[in-house]
């Protein structure tokens, strides 16, 4: 596959997806009043470089045996990942003022017998990659040229079926997983490395087997090459992108807030928080 | 029962006789034990062969194991269809999960373990990877209940229990080569997630003196009798049916009702045979008294206002069990052919 040229058009195109998605997971947690509203904001430029660079779906036809296979373990990022999908035209817009009412398509956690373009039911964490394993496994059985991608969290990392899952992915040379990781520091009982320490990052996955790149996950130009290094290189060895990222990127006042694994967001803040997103992007 | 008190070690009455050779003591077996008795006729690895045989016409078919390969009688699949054999390694989580991956991706995955580990470490897995999604995978396990003498860490006597709570799941309960032969294929037809138990090695081949066949969701009356039902699953159907022969010699009647299928339950075959009055039912499971098919079959009894005279258990007592040899944990237990003979007559 050839990798495709970073160009400033489509960085900033991906700036504006980027800016959208957040939009719209603000909105979504506007009518729920509530929601993991910090990782949805620090993981948007991720999926912005996923869904309007990398992937290749088919907005109508969600399960298109053409398509790039996009997994979120992290059932609790749903907010996020619905944004993106209501950006690519998946899901309707009109869908999003239904987000975690009752008899919606877009419940809290994500789950695949719900939503279209939700590959499968992620939020009992560390579940993704072992999925994505078996995936890769199935489309190499099919002569597939397409990529597993699975989203997860730095708190999954503290799960054993994770690490399962990266030793077998080594063992069976997958070159067709790439595993994002958004290492956003901060899980439900606080700081990620506190909590249960997983640094050195970068020299596990490599001693695991895989093609290792640590980037910021808030550099939407650095994302996009990783991703092409990704799914450009020969080697045949399963890819991980480690993405720090920061929590609630993109809305000053939520970014300031320690305690963000669950951020509270008072009612009137909603509106704020958009007003204050409009204006970075201004700015 | 002996308690797990620290320092109240178990097994001290072997030491304690261990002069009188008057009472050589059995050793434990290797891991799997045969369940065959004395003379008894077998069939080898009626599971690896079913599934190869299936395999020929099914391509969709993959076998897959967490280092178990030989001890689930899958060798004999990965052996004839090495590029259908995914050897996942020790790592039973993953092996649940990478199922799930391949079923999304349309292949029908048949995973081996042991039962104790199917049941107690991926259940997670299982629930939400698998059966949330209806995929199609069939997890067979060896070493179901008490079939082996290695002790609590292998003998998954509550692995019914844990599985029954858990939705769409089916579960299967085979009770001897023909059952497990013709189960393979049915569970590959059915469209969803099925938990079988699995017999290994030299199985016992019982039912084909019956004019029985295995049809998944469905209670088969192998034998009747005016005395007392026997509702039973598994291998403990195998040991009705000599029960049942014991107790001709003692003019009890004795009727077997073979349930392979614990869930879906044939409820309407169930209530059909408890419904005919008179007869005490009997339900025998090598699993424990909680959770099984009995309690199964209580619930169904109550809630039908179906009354038999008296209603008894054989099943493995709430406890961790002994290691040991199977023929004597059998026997202790109360799930030998004798041990479930002399049980019942003492409840008529």
């Amino acid at each position: 596959m050839e990798a495709q040229t970073l160009t400033r058009a489509n960085a900033l195109s991906l700036d504006e997806r980027a800016y959208h998605i957040r939009r719209k997971a603000l909105r979504m947690g506007q009518v729920q009043g509530q929601g993991y509203i910090a990782q949805a904001l620090g993981v948007a430029d991720v999926l912005s470089v996923a869904y309007f660079h990398a992937l290749r779906y088919r907005p109508e036809d969600p399960y298109w045996e053409g398509r790039d296979r996009f997994l979120l373990s992290i059932g609790h990022y749903a907010i996020a990942l619905y944004a993106a999908l209501i950006e690519a035209g998946v899901i309707p817009e009109a869908e999003l003022e239904t987000y975690g009412t009752d008899d919606s398509r877009l419940p809290m956690s994500g789950m695949a017998s719900y939503t279209p373009g939700m590959e499968i039911s992620g939020g009992t964490l560390g579940i993704g990659l072992g999925i994505a394993v078996g995936m890769a496994l199935g489309l190499r059985r099919k002569a597939s040229d397409r990529f597993v991608y699975n989203l997860m969290s730095d708190g999954e990392l503290d799960e054993g079926p994770t690490w399962e899952a990266a030793m077998s992915a080594g063992h069976w040379k997958l070159g067709n997983l790439i595993c994002l990781v958004d290492v956003n520091r901060m899980q439900a009982d606080g700081v990620s490395t506190g909590v249960l320490n997983f640094e050195p990052l970068a020299p596990k996955w490599e001693a695991f087997g895989w093609h290792v790149q640590r980037v910021d996950g808030n550099d939407i130009p650095a994302l996009v090459r990783a991703f092409d290094t990704a799914r450009s290189l020969t080697a045949p060895k399963p890819r991980v992108i480690l993405c720090d990222t920061r929590m609630a990127k993109g809305v000053p006042f939520l970014e300031a807030r320690e305690k963000s694994h669950f951020l509270r967001v008072e009612s009137h803040e909603w509106a704020l928080a958009l007003a204050a997103l409009d204006e970075g992007r201004t700015a | 029962m002996s308690a797990n008190k620290r320092g109240a070690w178990r097994g001290g009455a072997a030491l304690a006789t261990q002069a009188d050779p008057s009472r050589p003591r059995l050793t434990t077996s290797a891991m799997i034990a045969s369940l065959a008795s004395e003379g008894q006729r077998t069939s080898p690895a009626p599971f690896g062969h079913a599934l190869v045989e299936l395999g020929r016409s099914r391509p969709d078919i993959l076998g897959m194991t967490a280092d178990l390969a030989k001890y689930t009688d899958l060798h004999i699949f990965a052996k004839e269809y090495p590029d259908r054999f995914y050897q996942m390694g020790m790592a039973e989580q993953l092996l649940m999960l990478s199922a799930a991956g391949l079923a999304h991706e349309g292949f029908v995955p048949f995973v081996t373990t042991y039962a104790a580990f199917a049941s107690r470490r991926t259940f997670d897995f299982i629930s939400q990877g698998i059966a949330e999604e209806g995929l199609n995978v069939k997890i067979c396990c060896a070493l179901p209940g008490l079939t082996t003498g290695y002790g609590p860490s292998h003998q998954a006597t509550e692995d019914i229990a844990i599985f029954r709570g858990m939705p769409d799941l089916v579960i299967v309960d085979p009770c001897d080569a023909l059952d497990i032969a013709q189960a393979v294929p049915a569970i590959a037809a059915h469209d969803g997630p099925v938990y079988m138990r699995l017999l290994r090695g030299n199985v016992p081949l019982v039912l084909d003196e019956y004019d029985y066949r295995f049809e998944l969701g469905k209670a088969k009356l192998l034998r009747d009798g005016a005395d007392v039902l026997v509702i039973s699953s598994g291998f403990m159907t195998m040991r009705a049916l000599e029960t049942a022969q014991l107790l001709e010699e003692d003019r009890v009647g004795v009727a077997v009702l073979h349930v392979p299928t614990i869930k879906p339950l044939d409820t309407a075959a169930i209530l059909r045979e408890a419904g005919r009055s008179g007869r005490m039912v009997v339900v025998a499971e090598n699993h424990t008294l909680i959770g099984g098919l009995g309690e199964a079959v209580a619930a169904l009894l109550l809630r039908e206002g179906v009354v038999p005279p008296r209603f008894r258990q054989v099943a493995l007592p709430d406890a961790f069990l002994d290691a040991g040899a199977l023929p004597t944990l059998h026997d202790r237990y109360g799930i030998s052919a004798r041990a479930m003979a002399r049980s019942i007559k003492g409840w008529l």
